[in-house]
């Protein structure tokens, strides 16, 4: 793909006509305003990249768009026949689905029990008509998928495919209807670096043809790759609008945050003893999702080892095996040059080692229980909790009071309800909770995901400062700019299999990249 | 439309104005069978609250009746804290009446003050075991303990009736099939003069404070509140949630257990199998009702107790079917449900349109 | 050898298929919700609401299909009050349904002793009789064993096939799998969740209802206090030994069919060694021997259970 062809439209002087405006549109959450009067136009054969921190307003715009919420002010506006715009009734999907817009969302919303055919065709046939003259629908899927390039076998379950292809999936869903207006929310989230740049080709082609596209990102590199404008948001405002050629990233960058954000500095340490070791470590998971092949690795104090993969290529077996949650069927685990033969959470943390799950709502805490309580639901019997088996609440309140302190976690106090806590302040919470104990080993899981750029500079500091205090970190991501930031060494998870890429100081993203994708050979080869 | 939004902050109040509400509408849905049934509303309910409330007799009935439903409510908020969904109350109602008999009709002789503590250990321990196999089975094999407790309890009572048709069966009864007496050395004593009111109220309101007190101030309790909440996370916080399963199901099994011995030693003085009403079911009604607080199923206790009782009497003076009670139950039942969610969201009406007005 | 005997009985296997015949409408429906992802536990109610309420239409006059029908709008309609307690307002799927049942149930006897408040033997109904099906009902051993059956029995076996062919081969059938999967998969292509959700759990129920007055209205010819007895939960235990599929389910209704009809018949053999409950307790603990084979395997739907909220992913 040459990025002449994808800026081409613009740049060529020809105003396309308007397909899509949405004008200063204004939503509300209680006191919260999610959306302060945006306002944005999309043309046709035009990739505009929404750009914006998690909580800038991106996903309750587009949510307002396909009408799933309804907006206290403003107007969605899409081109009807000759081009002329009319506005679109405020929420109701099934309009908006009419109208020409299509979404894919982050998470895929398909059937895993049907097959990707069955899934284009839900709700496109009459619900209570037999499944007859699936011939021309059929016709029109291949003549869809020759014109696109979104190849994929569409007669087995969708259950099977992989992710880059359920997301094609997704995508023909959209593209049967008829969409003239494809969004896009997050989609290079679960793919790998090649992945995405087949991704790019597909959108490239798709808005070549007249599609217009709104990307939802909030990876600089890829919007620079993908879109020929950005619309940029922070704190529910647009903070500034951009045509892709012109744009560099310090200034996106600043435009996203607000300020000039200082990155965490990693020092330079030496790495000291072993403390965690796998050798030959297998786990046979219900899935290749959750499978462990043959793994050895090694952790030592004062080191960050960065675990780089696409989501669902293992990390949950790698992390489950590190939290006690399964036992390995074949091979050893090592901690502190011990065998370790018991594996329980429980046994784990005696033992000193802490962990961030990937999940905090799922794993992490439990939300109808109070800040306090999850601050010592792993330390239970510790005497500062109980006593013969009876909770001392003076206990609690006071570790409580101390942890909300040190580690700046904004609540109404040590009884308020966890689940009504913010993404990063419930971070906190765990970390609080798993660094307080000064464990010896650190699973941190996906730290950062869906936390804003303060959040995550809080967190990547406090595991940096772990480090420094002698704590060995397996640090598992998807962003490679964190991995670059933090780690000491990068280790590689692909199918199942960890490959040791080495000290972060011999590596670039592309070879990290292609390693995630399975290429080891033309990873070493670049 | 109707748009729900989850409430941040739950008000205390509505934890006790929403099952108020929801008995108040349970009754004013009743009433449209019982105007079908060509009843005078007005003295259809004068009648019930007469009957349960209405004199010392029937105030002392309405205990009576409270007393096993506290300790099958207590036995469904235990269990149901942990989400673990206990239907077999009534099994193991049985069962633990079943305990009774087998230790307090003869086989021991002891003096009162082993005999009694004994007869209700035994109670406790046969609803306690019949509770731990379908939890043994759900962490074991993930099978629904709602099917199989609510299988087991049809299994348990044919076999109580197998035993009373044999092993157990009274050979004074005249071919009843009863168990023989309970000696007096493990029968509760009554409570107040000639009244049926009985020390398994007392058995009952300790039980009541028991459990209060392991909820709230126990480190089981927390585990079991937190793998009730999310098992994951507790999990993953070092709580064994099969462990904690099995101790729910056993605090649950034995306070079931304990409404069954209550009933044969406090009540009946021996088993038959028509001994429960429905107890075990009631109770999931009543600790729905509470909110699964234990202080909460003692009120609910006697306000489902009075709707038997008071639905009895009624029936009794003007013919009115007393499956009435058993539909006022199940209605404050399901209203409670619908009240709960009152309680945790807000419903806006969006308009036609769908804007908010 | 008597015990092998009992199979070579026309009797036998015609009993096998009566007894199998209320289950099968049992699983069916409670198989119709749970594809769409809810657990329908008021089926014990819904069974004694059917049964009721068919038999009364029937006594009152309104003809046995009458009655039929009379079952399934009532079916539905406590399906009805079970799918919004368990959709829209997300409640609990299996205290709702506890509570479904102890409404239906409760609501049946009370209406059966206001209407019919001094009798002491319950009143009868002429009842399905078994259908004569030209030449197959007259071959011998065949004929009796298999086509000697009520109208309900081949309904029954009818609405397997027909069920089974809507699951899978229609948009509908396509439908209720997928929101019994992703409810965000319908949402996304501007179907209903609650539509379909709500349907399903209606049509089930009503199917259910069928299971009912085939109790009051096939098998025997009047209502009985408790005649139901656990028969709904036998169903929801034999949907997942099914796994969720309708011609295994029907299978498994069989199976258990031949198994109880097997068991009385070898009552009366070695009845004076063994006391009569343990042959009753024996379908309860075969439905719980079965659950525990099928649930280490079994492939649930996957938002079974799972409430969905509009606007949520």
């Amino acid at each position: 793909m040459s990025a002449a062809k994808r800026t081409s439209a613009p740049e060529a002087g020809i105003e396309l006509p308007v397909i899509l405006e949405l004008d200063n549109i204004t939503k509300r959450f209680g006191p919260v305003i999610a959306n302060d009067g945006i306002s944005l136009t999309l043309r046709r054969g035009e990739v505009v990249a929404l750009l914006g921190e998690n909580g800038s307003g991106k996903t309750t715009l587009m949510n307002v768009l396909f009408g799933h919420y309804v907006a206290e002010d403003g107007e969605v506006r899409v081109a009807g026949k000759n081009d002329n715009l009319v506005q679109l009734a405020p929420g109701s999907p099934q309009t908006a689905l009419e109208a020409g817009i299509g979404m894919v969302h982050q998470h895929f919303t398909l059937a895993e029990n049907l097959t990707g055919f069955e899934n284009i065709l839900l709700g496109v046939e009459s619900l209570f008509g037999l499944a007859r003259g699936r011939g021309a629908a059929r016709q029109k899927v291949q003549n869809i998928v020759r014109e696109s390039g979104l190849a994929v076998d569409l007669d087995i379950r969708v259950s099977s495919l992989t992710v880059g292809e359920k997301q094609r999936v997704e995508i023909l869903k959209a593209l049967y209807r008829d969409a003239r207006i494809l969004v896009l929310d997050e989609p290079t989230a679960v793919l790998t670096p090649q992945e995405s740049e087949g991704l790019f080709e597909i959108i490239a082609k798709l808005s070549a043809g007249g599609l217009a596209v709104i990307f939802i990102s909030h990876k600089l590199h890829e919007v620079l790759a993908a879109s020929h404008r950005m619309v940029i948001l922070r704190g529910g405002k647009v903070a500034g609008k951009l045509v892709t050629a012109d744009a560099d990233r310090t200034m996106i960058a600043e435009m996203m945050v607000g300020r000039s954000v200082p990155g965490s500095k990693r020092s330079a340490m030496a790495p000291g003893e072993i403390i965690l070791k796998f050798d030959g470590a297998h786990v046979d998971g219900v899935d290749a999702r959750r499978s462990l092949h043959n793994a050895s690795i090694e952790v030592r104090e004062h080191e960050i080892v960065g675990i780089a993969g696409v989501t669902g290529n293992g990390q949950a077996a790698l992390a489950a095996l590190i939290s006690g949650l399964v036992k390995p069927d074949k091979g050893s685990v090592q901690f502190l040059g011990e065998r370790v033969s018991k594996f329980t959470p429980k046994s784990f943390m005696d033992a000193g080692i802490g962990r961030i799950p990937e999940d905090r709502h799922h794993d992490g805490v439990v939300g109808a229980m109070s800040v306090a309580e999850n601050l010592a639901i792993e330390n239970l019997e510790d005497g500062r909790f109980s006593s013969n088996g009876m909770l001392r609440f003076a206990g609690f309140r006071e570790y409580a009071d101390a942890m909300i302190d040190t580690y700046d976690i904004r609540c109404s106090g040590p009884d308020a309800e966890t689940r009504l806590l913010s993404g990063g302040n419930m971070q906190k919470l765990i970390l609080a909770r798993v660094l307080d104990c000064e464990p010896k080993l650190i699973l941190a899981n996906q730290p950062t995901r869906g936390l804003d750029v303060g959040a995550q500079t809080d967190v990547h500091n406090r595991l940096l400062a772990a480090r420094e205090r002698g704590a060995a970190i397996v640090l598992i991501s998807e962003d490679l700019d964190e991995l670059f930031a933090l780690a000491d060494r990068i280790v590689v998870i692909h199918a199942g299999n960890l490959e040791d890429a080495g000290a972060i100081e011999n590596l670039d993203r592309t070879s990290v990249g292609l390693m995630m994708a399975g290429h080891q050979d033309e990873a070493r080869a670049s | 439309m109707i748009r729900m939004e989850p409430r941040t902050e739950i008000s205390r109040r509505m934890t006790i104005i929403a099952p108020v509400a929801a008995v108040l509408v349970a009754l004013a849905l009743a009433s449209i069978p019982l105007l079908a049934a060509g009843q005078n509303l007005f003295e259809a309910y004068g009648l019930m609250f007469k009957g349960a409330f209405g004199s010392a007799f029937a105030i002392s009935e309405t205990f009576t009746r409270a007393t096993p439903l506290i300790l099958t409510g207590l036995a469904a908020a235990v269990a149901f804290r942990a989400k673990f969904w206990n239907i077999g109350g009534e099994g193991q109602f049985y069962l633990g009446a079943l305990g009774a008999v087998v230790v307090g009709t003869g086989a021991i002789s002891a003096p009162v003050w082993i005999l009694l503590p004994l007869v209700l250990i035994a109670g406790a321990a046969a609803g306690a075991i019949g509770l731990i196999g379908p939890a043994y089975l759900k962490t074991r094999f993930n099978t629904d303990e709602v099917v199989t407790t609510l299988l087991l309890n049809f299994i348990i009572l044919l076999f109580v009736q197998m035993l009373l048709q044999g092993w157990l069966k009274d050979p004074m009864s005249l071919g009843w099939p009863q168990s023989s007496p309970i000696v007096d050395e493990a029968l509760l004593p009554p409570l107040v003069g000639r009244l049926r009111v009985h020390a398994g109220l007392l058995v009952a309101l300790g039980a009541a404070i028991g459990v209060y007190i392991l909820m709230r101030h126990t480190v089981l309790g927390f585990r079991l509140r937190a793998v009730g909440e999310n098992p994951h996370a507790a999990r993953h916080a070092g709580i064994s949630v099969s462990r904690t399963m099995l101790w729910a199901a056993a605090i649950s099994g034995a306070l079931a257990g304990l409404a069954g011995v209550s009933e044969v030693i406090g009540l009946k003085g021996y088993l038959t199998s028509d001994i429960s009403p429905g107890f075990g079911y009631a109770g999931i009604v009543v600790a729905m009702l509470a909110g699964l607080s234990p202080i909460g199923v003692v009120i609910s206790s006697v306000f489902i107790a009075a709707i038997f009782v008071g639905a009895d009497s009624m029936s009794r003076a003007i013919g009115v079917s007393n499956y009435i009670a058993d539909l006022v139950v199940a209605l404050s039942l399901l209203c409670v449900l619908v009240g709960g969610v009152a309680a945790r969201y807000r419903f806006r009406w969006m308009g036609l349109k769908g804007r908010e007005v | 050898m008597e015990f092998l005997e009992i199979f070579l009985s026309a009797n036998f296997w015609a009993a096998s298929l009566r007894i199998a015949t209320p289950l099968i409408f049992g699983t069916l429906g409670a198989l119709i919700c749970e594809r769409a992802g809810v657990l329908n536990l008021g089926i014990e109610g819904i069974f004694t609401a059917g049964a009721m309420s068919g038999w009364l239409a029937v006594w009152l006059g309104a003809g046995l299909i009458g009655g039929l029908l009379v079952a399934m709008v009532v079916g539905a309609l406590i399906g009805l009050i079970h799918g919004i307690l368990t959709v829209p307002l997300g409640l609990s799927q299996h205290v709702s349904g506890i509570g479904v049942t102890l409404l239906a149930t409760s609501v049946a006897y009370f209406t059966y002793r206001t209407t019919l408040p001094d009798v002491t033997s319950p009143p009868r109904i002429e009842p399905f009789r078994p259908l004569d099906i030209p030449i197959l009902s007259d071959l011998p051993f065949i004929g009796p064993a298999l086509f000697q059956q009520t109208f309900m029995t081949y309904l029954a076996i009818a609405l397997v096939f027909i069920v089974g062919w809507v699951l899978a081969r229609t948009p509908l059938g396509l439908a209720i799998r997928a929101v019994g999967d992703n409810p965000a998969s319908v949402d996304s292509q501007g179907m209903s969740v609650y539509g379909l959700r709500i349907g399903a759990v209606m049509v089930g129920s009503s199917i259910m209802a069928l299971g009912g007055a085939f109790l009051t209205m096939a098998a025997f010819d009047a209502f009985f206090f408790g005649m139901v007895n656990g028969r709904g939960w036998i169903c929801i235990a034999l949907t997942v030994f099914a796994s969720w599929r309708p011609r295994k389910a029907l299978l498994g209704a069989l199976l258990f069919g031949a198994f109880e009809a097997y068991q009385v018949r070898l009552q009366t053999e070695v009845g004076s060694f063994v006391p009569g409950e343990v042959f009753l307790m024996a379908p309860y603990v075969l439905s719980i021997i079965a659950l525990i084979v099928a649930a280490r395997s079994a492939d649930y739907p996957r938002a079974l259970l799972v409430p969905w909220f509009k606007g949520q992913r």
